[in-house]
């Protein structure tokens, strides 16, 4: 049987790894609702996190830490959810640019302006 | 006894966690993707709290889990229907071979 320090170890590496998961899925898209659902595990997944620090530092306040992660995590949820519904949508999720796009054709835009305008 | 139960609460959860995580990641549709997420983050979350409290063996502690436990089993599903009726009303895509959609079929109907 393996002690519990090393449990400990192996589920705080698992723990992460689905962590790192998710955190790919709110980059990647593609669609908002996408990233509303890895946001929502993300916080689901930091109040197992503040478990186990509770269990590493043997500190039982951590669990207070998890217990308003949970009870924001879901307003946030909420909200997150009412946004997608009622956001104005006149591009269909897979035209929507990312950030990272929308970031590198601003950059892009006014070297194309100078361009162009030089006759 | 509680030390091995502990250990193997904690690897429980934690795989849990893990599978979340990859379901997230290689499911190809935002439902698939909320089931994988809601159920198995959940789950390996209350495993991982119970955990806690069977380590600190305290009146205190023991109701904070419980308190953190039933309050993730009564939103996440609130939570997942809010962000799957967005989706679905915002015409999220669904997986390409899906045959049955009851929803769009009732309102196509005359």
């Amino acid at each position: 049987m393996i002690d519990q320090e090393t449990a400990l170890t192996v589920a705080m590496t698992l723990t992460v790894v689905g962590l790192v998961c998710a955190c790919i899925r709110l980059i990647i898209g593609p669609s908002r609702a996408d990233r509303v659902v890895s946001l929502d595990l993300i916080t689901v997944l930091l109040v197992a996190i503040a478990a186990q620090l509770s269990l590493l530092y043997e500190v039982a306040a951590y669990l207070d830490l998890g217990l308003a992660i949970a009870l924001i995590g879901f307003l946030a949820t909420v909200a997150f959810a009412r946004y997608i519904e009622t956001a104005p949508h006149g591009k269909t999720p897979e035209e929507e640019p990312t950030q990272l796009t929308s970031t590198l054709q601003s950059v892009k835009a006014p070297d194309d302006q100078s361009v162009s305008e030089t006759p | 006894m509680s030390e091995s139960l502990i250990t193997i609460l904690l690897i429980a959860g934690g795989a849990f966690a893990a599978i979340a995580g990859i379901g997230l990641l290689r499911f190809p549709d935002v439902l698939m993707r909320m089931h994988a997420s809601t159920k198995a983050g959940t789950l390996g979350v209350g495993l991982s709290v119970v955990s806690v409290a069977i380590f600190f063996k305290d009146d205190l502690v023991t109701t904070k889990v419980v308190l953190i436990v039933s309050f993730l089993l009564l939103t996440a599903p609130v939570a997942a229907h809010l962000i799957g009726r967005a989706a679905y009303r915002t015409k999220t895509p669904l997986w390409e071979p899906t045959v049955v959609d009851d929803q769009r079929d009732q309102s196509e109907k005359p």
